[in-house]
């Protein structure tokens, strides 16, 4: 089948996608855009998270059929050319990236969240992320980066 | 890489941003930007054009001999390329670390489930897989031997024609038979831990076009995989290039080889690249475990508290085939005390074969199984006394005049006593008065299970160590290649070693070692690749110390040279009291003698220089003795958990740690090891187990797996100590291990001191609290 969405702001066509295939599948293999990650492909890990139509998703769990027509944005989104998102600078800065394979789901993830709720609680951050794995940092400087960002975002 | 040849679209990056900051400061990571941006090439992101996409098929008995295999259907499939089984195996058939004991693909007998049968190429990694289910095996199904404890005795079946146990390791120190005024025993079971790494084995493999193959692959030590990858293709190891490929997370579980001769067989068969990539739950059935343990202790004492002898019987399960068992069963071994001085010590370690998933590497190797142990038993002795756990810990702590149990010297500073003291005095966590109870943040989290009336605190303490690098007479080296150059009127230096960024830092730590010894601010650390020489693994919390060593080393040569030529250009004689600091050659008084820029010119200096850190025995094999390790790391715990003793939840509240690390080279970074592997320690203690049934995996799935999510971990105070090792570069100790070792161990004692019950097992499930 043939499906066309906007990615990151841009019209994207892939032709012959099978329709057992992920969204997660089209974006990294047909739409050349690994970001997303592929640790479980069941839902369970949020490495692959994504907006569809504004809303945050498992890329893994949506089918690429389900996207045609609709609008995606991925972590390859969120940065403005060669400036990082303030999430993304603050995972840098607050030594949230170790491996970095979370990283992508937890920066949308994290962006989500800061779009819902500016000034997120210690409880309200570990709510909104405990779809996401990490297995390396043990969380506590991705907290350390979601106050930075928080905290910059309001002061913006 | 031959000339010609075909590159990978998406292939790592020479880590291309450059890094500034010296040694001792919180430098970001290079690759911290790509990774945040998304841009990062993983393993299993690589893509080249006309790639094919690689399967496995994999038995679905966890003992059987197998009759025939017949792959024509399979190869009749669409989309499909190739189809491999044994018999196209080039070289050698069998691979290992240690024992070459296990099948690149099975042949005669499949030893565990999920053992590799045969492998698919094809267009579409749907179709790989439907064809890989297409490959129809005759088996002829045995009955599985799935009970360490049955592969010992003499009837069992023999797994391997050496019999089933892979490694017995015999200590025998000091007085056997003494005897001691109390004496407390113990059992204790350890499930088997999954190491987790996010990032799925994977790689992509292309055929040069003459024989020959490159693999881009996450791995944790390139060279070893060189190694058996070329026996097992049949070719001259130059015939194999292996670079490194984006790693996400490691802990062990890329020591061995998993898809990494499959994806290059079928690349060589085909003539095209081949893509391998697990799913989750081949993942689990694709790499090893954390051995499982049973492990049996007595330990006795003085009326006053004081060790007078420890028997302990180790068991551990190593699953069908050996992996690295023989190495974790001596540290399992030497380290069965823990960090206490003992003078007498009789100790069994077994490992053996089963038709159990293979076991091998794992962050605290050895060492983890025996801290819940030998913990365990150091407060059942600080009951029987009548004294603080804390305090009993202290009376027998090693210091640096004590011996392991191995006879061999405890050398520099040993800060077991200094640990548990820092962990002891840091404030508690309060307790929430009843006014505002925050039901979110006791057990069950927003599941809101309880008011808090059966809620319990409990707190718990726990101390272990391990070996730093290889022990037993290993040649631990590395290998560092140095260049410095000007460029655009700055200098700039280039690293370039073979050791594996699996997540930990390492790139970082190479580029604050450069940056300090040559005075430069730009330094660049090329991605690994085997166009240098072996850095050894990223395991045994080694590298920051022998590759971080054999940089140093390298740019101790580079700045010779530079010294060298200055003397030549300058007309100087004496180079006395030199120093390379911002970008030039300054005099003892710190003036600028000459820029680096200045000096350089177009010259470019390079040095390759090998590392060794000093050398180990192996042990006796009668007595056990022997001065087998090069370093020790220590770190402590203290645990504060609530635990619902109606439903069985446990919620650990606070986790407090202290850590000897040598020197802190990036004080962030040993942040990040101290909590993340906190983090492990916790998900063993209470939560993470491949549950095994008759030599399946029941849960291969993060649904059924359970990992802990930000949710389950909670903070954890930091002490990190710089004692200084006299002997290692800057004097550090290896980081990543320890945290793991005690956390853990800490939980279940808080969660037996807030429920008195004995918890022999872990981890710990809540039908073990409330029945
Ligand atoms: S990869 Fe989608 S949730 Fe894990
Ligand atoms: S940084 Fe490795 S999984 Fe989060």
């Amino acid at each position: 089948m043939r499906i066309t969405c906007t990615v990151n702001g841009r019209p994207q066509v892939a032709d012959s996608v099978w329709a057992g295939e992920s969204l997660l599948y089209v974006l990294r293999e047909r739409l050349g855009l690994p970001g997303s990650k592929n640790a479980c492909e069941q839902g369970e890990c949020g490495s692959c998270s994504v907006y569809l139509d504004g809303t945050l998703v498992c890329a893994c769990l949506v089918l690429g059929g389900q996207a045609d027509g609709r609008e995606i944005v991925t972590v390859e989104g969120l940065s403005n050319g060669d400036s990082l998102h303030p999430v993304q600078q603050a995972f840098v800065e607050a030594g949230a990236v170790q491996c970095g394979f979370c990283t992508p789901g937890l920066v949308v993830a994290t962006h989500d969240l800061l779009r819902r709720v500016p000034r997120p609680s210690d409880a309200q951050i570990r709510e909104a992320l405990a779809g996401n794995i990490c297995r390396c940092t043990g969380y506590a400087k991705i907290i350390d980066a979601v106050h930075l960002a928080a905290g910059r975002m309001g002061a913006a | 890489m031959t000339a010609g040849a075909v590159l990978p679209t998406r292939q790592p990056q020479a880590a291309a941003a450059s890094v500034t900051g010296r040694v001792g400061e919180s430098v970001r990571r290079p690759d911290g930007v790509l990774k945040v941006r998304g841009d990062f090439p993983y393993s299993s992101d690589l893509w080249v054009e006309g790639m094919l996409w690689g399967a496995t098929s994999r038995s679905p008995h966890p003992y059987a001999r197998i009759v025939s295999i017949d792959t024509s259907e399979a190869l009749a499939s669409p989309g499909v390329r190739a189809v491999l089984t044994h018999e196209d195996v080039p070289g050698r058939k069998l691979y290992g670390l240690e024992i070459p004991d296990q099948p690149v693909l099975a042949f005669d007998v499949v030893r565990y489930w999920g053992e590799a049968v045969a492998l698919v190429a094809a267009d579409h990694p749907e179709q790989a897989r439907r064809a890989a289910r297409k490959v129809r095996v005759e088996y002829e199904v045995r009955k599985p031997l799935t009970d360490p404890e049955e592969a010992l005795t003499p009837e069992a079946t023999r797994l391997h024609p050496g019999g089933n146990v892979t490694r017995h390791v015999t200590i025998r120190h000091g007085d056997q038979d003494a005897r001691a005024d109390v004496v407390v025993r113990g059992e204790y079971e350890i499930g088997m831990q999954d190491q987790a790494p996010l990032g799925p084995e994977s790689g992509l493999a292309i055929p040069d076009g003459e024989g020959g193959v490159d693999l881009y692959v996450a791995t944790q030590w390139l060279h070893v995989d060189q190694d058996q990858l070329a026996g097992c293709l049949g070719l001259a190891p130059d015939q194999v290039r292996l670079t490194l490929a984006g790693v996400g997370g490691a802990f062990g579980s890329r020591e061995d080889l998993s898809m990494q001769a499959h994806a290059c067989m079928l690349a060589l068969r085909t003539g095209r690249p081949v893509k391998i990539v697990y799913s989750r739950p081949e993942s689990f059935v694709g790499h090893v475990h954390r051995h499982p343990g049973r492990l049996r202790y007595e330990h006795g004492a003085t009326r006053d508290g004081k060790l007078v002898y420890v028997k302990a019987r180790i068991l551990l399960d190593g699953g069908a085939y050996a992996s690295s068992s023989t190495a974790v069963i001596a540290n399992a071994s030497c380290f069965a005390v823990g960090p206490y001085q003992c003078p007498n010590a009789t100790i069994d370690g077994w490992v053996v074969y089963t038709n159990n998933p293979p076991c091998g590497a794992m962050r605290g190797f050895g060492s983890v199984q025996n801290c819940y142990a030998h913990e365990a038993q150091m407060d059942k002795l600080a009951a029987a006394l009548g004294m603080d756990p804390v305090a009993i810990r202290m009376r027998n702590a090693m210091d640096g005049s004590s011996r392991l149990i191995t006879g061999q010297a405890m050398e520099g500073p040993i800060p077991v006593a200094e640990l548990l003291r820092r962990v002891q005095e840091m404030p508690l966590p309060p307790v929430a008065g009843a006014d505002h109870l925050d039901l979110t943040a006791l057990p069950g989290g927003v599941s809101n299970t309880t008011h808090g009336e059966s809620v319990r605190r409990g707190v718990g303490y726990a101390v272990g160590f391990k070996n730093v690098g290889y022990s037993e007479g290993f040649d631990d080296y590395s290998t560092a290649r140095v260049t410095l150059a000007a460029a655009g009127g700055r200098p700039r230096a280039e690293v370039h070693t073979a050791g594996a960024e699996v997540g930990q830092g390492l790139v970082t730590v190479q580029a604050q070692i450069a940056g300090t010894e040559l005075g430069v601010r730009d330094v660049t650390v090329l991605n690994a690749d085997t166009r240098v020489g072996s850095a050894g693994s990223s395991s045994a919390s080694r590298q920051t110390y022998i590759t971080g060593g054999a940089v140093k080393a390298a740019c101790e040569a580079v700045r010779e040279r530079i010294f060298a030529l200055a003397q030549s250009e300058l007309g100087s004689r004496s180079g006395a009291g030199w120093r390379l600091e911002r970008e030039a050659i300054v005099s003892a008084d710190g003036e600028v003698i000459v820029t680096l820029a200045t000096l350089l010119g177009e010259e470019v200096i390079e040095e390759t220089r090998e590392f060794r850190p000093r050398r180990t025995n192996r042990l006796d094999p009668k007595t056990g003795q022997a001065d087998a390790h090069m370093q020790y790391a220590f770190a402590a715990h203290r645990a504060v958990v609530d635990v619902d003793t109606e439903l069985g939840l446990v919620k650990v509240v606070e986790l407090a740690t202290a850590q000897d690390v040598g020197k802190a080279i990036n004080p962030l970074a040993v942040e990040g090891q101290l909590e993340g592997g906190a983090a492990q320690g916790l998900g063993l203690a209470v939560m993470e187990e491949v549950q095994v049934k008759d030599g399946v995996i029941r849960n291969p799935s993060f649904t059924d797996y359970l990992l802990p999510t930000i949710l389950d971990m909670p903070p954890v105070r930091m002490d990190v100590l710089e004692l200084g090792d006299p002997r290692s570069p800057y004097g550090v100790k290896g980081v990543g291990e320890p945290p793991t070792i005690s956390s853990g161990p800490a939980i279940v004692a808080a969660i037996r001191a807030a429920t008195g019950r004995p918890l022999a097992r872990v981890p710990v499930r809540p039908h073990d609290i409330v029945t």
